[in-house]
Formats: structure tokens, sequence, C-alpha cells
């Protein structure tokens, strides 16, 4: 049995549900972007032209719930379906589009460029806690303009993972779906064993912008998944309330839902977010406060009763270093969003806000994961008997006993999570003998370990060719000449 | 008497009251007090206790914005007023404020607008996506002393650049000054595109535009 952790009694559910309904129509969905609006009008909503203001009576709602697909997977480019969307299926990826990185050496926030992508990305693929690789950060080295479809590009070339992605405008999001059609082979390729998600925010409170609904009607319509992050933050541009904050969340996704399904009925769609607490001292958004782990674990909620996909961004800290406060968010929050059986859970490897990100702290993170993996996997039956059987004659009333026992031997793996060498737990003796190191100081090192061992996977070079091409093309277009030269792709 | 009725006005300001700071001062105006003395001696007293509580961490964004919000309807009576006397409250200076073109994150930003006219500040808020023809349009219609211009996202905040190198490109610099501020914007940055000022904050934005309208303390 799976353990389960909720926070909302059916009878509040059913009342987030109504008064959701009720934001819809009044003060109404601002819905920026004209084609969203033309999809709308045409199936039934009022949109005032003046103030761009939808009004989405409920029966939209429903029939957009209908056609949604209930589950479906991600692949990875063995073609395995390896991320379960739907259900209680729990996966964790890293977080996505971080402007910074964490210089294991000099502590600095320093900014990112293709070589720090590569390396999160090397450290991520080899850890199996990882279900999804994201494009963890943007390569400030490449004009802005392809700075959304480089990311993707990179994933592609040094990962067989599913990857969690998005765009940050109209036009790369079409580039990104191209490049995935044309790495697939072709369109139906793409739509029929999905390799990337995609992240699409609508603005609170209760906008879907110009880009925000352009981009969810593009991704219906060629069959690549949008996963909703809607980010209502609670006191600022959500209510102060949890309840509140959760119900505009509510009303955003199914004003997403409405919009996506209404562009391409029975497109995959993900009811996620990055729900925060806003914080009344600094004005910041803390994504490792328990209030916004509460508020992802609502919502989670509020969509298992519709029976849709979720996402949330959970197991990240607001800290500048990978250092106590980042392992007590980051475990807590990770241990959360699992309890709460949410599908893809991203933000692991994030400091600062989901602003800066570090390899050391997703090698961290992987133990939290670990955890989390192994709450989740409950308490187990094994054995015919739970305690008798073991005192068999072999019992001399003594400790260790139990060690000379074979089915020790078979069980304790299924029992116990092994951490990796992350965790201490040395006597203090063999701890100094390694160098009295903290979590962090064993953090490094495991990094350093796992870029040693990375492999680039062994990609058809007739696949990576196109790709090379086709971003070589988008960089000729806004004045790159050549690509960054990567050490271990050397395209003919 | 008045002395009662200001410590009121900053009472009322501390509450983050509307309806008792518009009521006091409509009182004001009944019992013939100077509306320029009401302001600075009754409300911008409550306005400045709350800033200081707030750099002492012992008020909230909350407080601080009702705050503001209690203070604009007090003076939305006071101002016509002073226009009567034929007087004008000595504002410390005019800003046109922006989040520029392509971004669409405000809650900083309208923070800042807030501070800043609660401080005696004239305050032009555009509001989000602004492009910079905008911007500058509306800082050399209103005769701005400073632009402030927000952006939360990486790809976004180039833009403040392209405002700054557009004002030295039509000589409108030092006249007007520009101040940035938005989550990704670092003390490196605000040096490599030449911004005059830069706050974490919206109390830090009210003492940076004092500072560049030389009414600092």
């Amino acid at each position: 049995m799976q353990p389960k952790l909720t926070l909302l009694s059916d009878e509040i559910i059913a009342r987030i549900l109504g008064e959701a309904h009720e934001l819809l129509l009044k003060p109404g969905i601002k819905v920026q972007n004209a084609e969203a609006r033309e999809l709308l009008a045409e199936a039934g909503a009022k949109i005032d032209p003046e103030t761009q203001v939808a009004q989405i009576p409920a029966t939209l709602v429903y029939k957009a719930l209908e056609s949604v697909p209930r589950d479906f997977y991600l692949y990875d480019y063995d073609g395995n379906p390896t991320v379960h969307y739907g259900g209680d299926s729990v996966h964790f990826d890293p977080g996505s589009s971080g402007i910074t990185i964490l210089n294991p050496e000099t502590l600095e926030h320093d900014t990112t460029e293709t070589e720090h992508l590569i390396r999160l990305i090397k450290v991520a693929e080899q850890l199996p806690q990882y279900d999804a690789q994201s494009t963890a950060v943007i390569c400030h080295d490449v004009p802005k303009e392809i700075q959304d479809s480089y990311r993707l590009y990179l994933a592609l070339l040094y990962s067989k993972k599913p990857i969690v992605t998005g765009a940050f405008t109209n036009k790369t999001v079409q580039e990104m779906i191209d490049m995935l059609v044309l790495f697939e082979g072709s369109a139906k390729a793409a739509r029929e064993k999905p390799r990337a998600i995609f992240d699409v925010c609508p603005a609170p409170p209760l906008i879907w912008s110009n880009f925000g609904a352009g981009n969810l009607i593009a991704l219906a319509r060629a069959g690549v998944p949008a996963e909703i992050v809607s980010v209502p933050l609670s006191g600022a541009a959500a209510p102060v309330t949890m309840l509140g904050t959760v119900t505009q969340h509510t009303a955003e996704c199914f004003a997403g839902i409405v919009i996506h399904q209404l562009a391409h009925p029975g497109s995959p769609i993900v009811w996620g977010g990055a729900a925060a607490i806003f914080d009344m001292r600094k004005g910041a958004t803390p994504m490792g406060a328990v209030e916004t782990a509460m508020l992802d674990c609502s919502y989670a909620q509020v969509a298992k009763t519709l029976n849709m996909p979720t996402h949330t961004y959970l197991g990240a800290t607001d800290s500048k270093l990978v250092d106590a406060q980042a392992g007590l968010e980051s475990g807590i929050s990770a241990m959360v969003g699992a309890l709460s059986g949410i599908n893809m859970i991203s933000g692991s490897g994030m400091l600062d806000f989901l602003a800066c990100h570090s390899a050391e702290k997703l090698v961290l993170d992987a133990e939290g994961i670990a955890m989390a993996k192994r709450m989740i996997g409950g308490v187990k039956l094994h054995t015919d008997t739970l305690a008798t059987g073991f005192y068999d004659h072999n019992i001399n009333f003594k400790g260790g006993d139990f060690l000379k026992q074979k089915v020790t031997m078979k069980l304790f793996r299924e029992e116990q999570h092994l951490p990796s060498s992350v965790i201490d737990r040395d006597s203090t003796r063999a701890w100094k003998a390694a160098g009295s190191l903290d979590a962090f100081g064993r953090c490094k090192l495991r990094v350093i370990e796992l870029l040693a061992s990375y492999r680039r996977p062994e990609i058809d070079p007739e696949k990576e060719r196109r790709l090379y091409a086709f971003v070589l093309d988008l960089a000729k277009k806004c004045g790159l000449e050549e690509l960054p030269k990567l050490e271990d792709f050397h395209p003919v | 008497m008045s002395e009662e009725l200001y410590k009121e006005m900053a009472q009322s300001i501390i509450d983050g009251d509307s309806d008792i700071s518009t009521e006091l001062a409509k009182k004001s105006i009944e019992l013939k007090m100077h509306p320029l003395e009401t302001i600075t001696k009754g409300f911008v007293v409550g306005v400045n206790y709350i800033g200081d509580q707030f750099g002492l961490g012992e008020a909230f964004l909350p407080e601080l914005v009702m705050a503001g919000e209690a203070m604009k309807a007090a003076i939305a009576v006071l101002e016509p007023e002073l226009l009567k006397l034929g007087e004008t409250r000595q504002m410390l200076g005019r800003v046109v404020l922006a989040t520029v073109e392509g971004d669409i994150h405000e809650i900083g930003k309208t923070l800042v607008g807030t501070m800043l006219s609660a401080s005696g500040f004239e305050v032009v808020d555009l509001g989000v996506d602004q492009p910079a023809d905008n911007i500058i349009g509306k800082a050399l219609e209103i005769n701005a002393d400073i632009i402030g211009m927000s952006a939360l996202l990486t790809t976004t905040m180039v833009r403040q650049r392209e405002v700054i190198e557009e004002l030295d490109k039509e000589g409108l610099r030092p006249r007007i000054k520009v101040m940035v501020g938005g989550a990704p914007i670092t003390r490196d940055w605000v040096t490599k595109i030449k911004a005059d000022g830069y706050s974490e904050d919206a109390i830090g934005a009210v003492k940076i535009a004092k500072d560049l309208v030389g009414k600092g303390n």
C-alpha cells in the first residue's frame, strides 16, 4: 500500500471546484491570445473584446475534462516508457531554467553557459532517482533567440532520459516541436512516443498570456504533452489563504485545459504548478516553505479527484548554498511531494528561489528522493509470519543472530535503501580518516566521480546530424555562425 | 487639538485604514488646517514609521502596502485643497515606472510605486510589457527625474539596457536617472548596463530615489 498524504476533505474539494467554476464566470479569465479567444468564443464562452476577459461556463470545462487523457507516458531514447503521468506514480526531475550555477569552489553563483548545462545533464543522467532530465539552466553564451531550442538540443545530445522542458515564446515552442519531430523522424513518432513535455505557465491572477495560451495551442495541435505550471503566490498574486490559492490554481488549470482541448481534443496535458506563499518580509516566493509544499499537496488532491495527471515544483531550497537549510527544505518538500502521489516533481538541484542550480545539490537531493521513494514504497509483508518464523533453532538470544539468516541476505536490499557515499554512516574514526568532510564536501567528490564515469550515449549519427544542422540554422538566422564547441560531440 | 489629530492621522496610516485617513483628511479641511501641514505633520509621520518598522523587520509587506493606500486616499482629499490655495505639494521628484517589454511581472514594481508615492514622489506607473519608446516618451512628457524599470526574467532584463542605451543616444542622461530592479538583477548587471541605482526591495528603492534626486538624508 502506497502511503498517502491528504490535507483536504471531500467536502472542501467540492467547494474548491464549485468556486473555481464561479471564478471562471466572475471575474472570468483574461485571455491575451487572439486565437485562444476565438476558440473559446466559438465554443460558447462569452468574451469581452475590450478587456479580453473570457467567461468560461462549467459545461466547457466538463467537456474538456472528458477528452483529456487520464494517463500517458514519456519515452526514453530507446523507446521505453519510463515516465508515467497518471495515478499515484511519482517521478522526479531537476528544476528548470536556472540562470546561475553554484560554483563549488568559489561558492559564487556564476552566470550559466553551455558547459554548466552539460555538467548538470551528465550528473542527472547517472542518478537513477531522476526519471527525467530537464532543460536545467539557460545558456547565456548563445543568443537569446535560440536559448530555448539550444537547451533542448543539449539535452537530446547528452541524455537518453525523457526531458521536461519549456519555451519562453510562441516562436521557440514551435521550433522545439519541429526539432523533436526532426529528431524522432516524424510528427507521428513525436506524438505517439513523446520524449519531452513542455511547461506552460498562466500568469496569476487568472491570466493566460499571449505566449502561454499560444504555447498550449501549438502543443495541443502537435500532440506533444503540455504541463500547466500555474504559479499563484498566496497573499500577493493570489488570496492569502491556502484554500483561496488552491481555488485560483484550479480555475487557472481549468481555463488552460479548456483552451488546450479546444485546440485539439485528446492531446495530453498535466495539472501542475509552482504555487508558493509570498514572503511578507522579503517579498520573495519561498519554494522551501512548508506552506508551499502544503499548497502543492492540496492542488494535487484536487487534480486526483478529476483523475488528472499531476506535476509540481518541490525539492528545491531558498538557501544560497548546499547547506543545512538546503538539506532540510529540499528533503522535507520532496517527501511531501512523494507522499502526495505527484507524477512529476521538478525542482531538485535548485537553490535561491529556483534561480540557481547546483550539480552538488542534485547529488544531495538524489538521497532525499531515494528516502522519499523508499517511504512511498511502504511497509511490505514479505514473509508468511511477521516475526515468529525468524526465531528458529539458530536463535541463541544473541545479537547478530539474524545476520546469519538467509532471509536477511535475501530481503535486506528490499527493506533498506542503501544510500551513496553522500550520506555519512561512518564511525568517527573512519569519517576523520576520509577527510572529516561535511555533506557538501562529500557531494563535491561524488560529482567528480559521476563526471569521470559519464559517457555520452550512443545516438544515431544521422539523428545527431539532423539535430545539429537544425540548431545551427537557427543560430545563423540570429547572427551566430558557429555553435559553441562541445568536448565530446564533433558533428561532421 | 491639531496635535492630537496629527497623531490620529499618523495612526490611520500605520493601521492602513483608508476610510479613517480619508475621514481625518476631510475633518482637517473642516477645521481649516493647512493641507500641507496636515500631510507633513500628520500622515507622512505614519508612513515614515511603517517604513522604519519594515526596515527593522517589525512590519510586513501587507502593512506597508496598506499604509501606502491609506496615504494615497488622504492625499486625494487634500490635493484639491492645496490647488485651491494656489499651492502644490513639494514633491521629491517625478518617477516613471514600468516592467520592461516581454515581461508581465509586476508585484515588486507596484510595491516600489506605492512606497515612492507614499514617500512624496509623483509616480506614473505604466504597468507591464512596456517597450522602450513608451517608457522614454512618458518620461519626457511628464519631465521625469527618474525612470524605474523592473524585469523578472533573464530573457527580459536585457531590455533595461536597451532603454538606457536609447536614453544615452538621445542625450537624456544624466537629466533622467535610471533605477532598475527585479529578481535576476545583480550589482554586476547594474554596473554593466550603467544604471544609476538599484535596490533589493521597495524601502531601499525609496532611499535610492531620494539620493538620485539629491534629497537623501
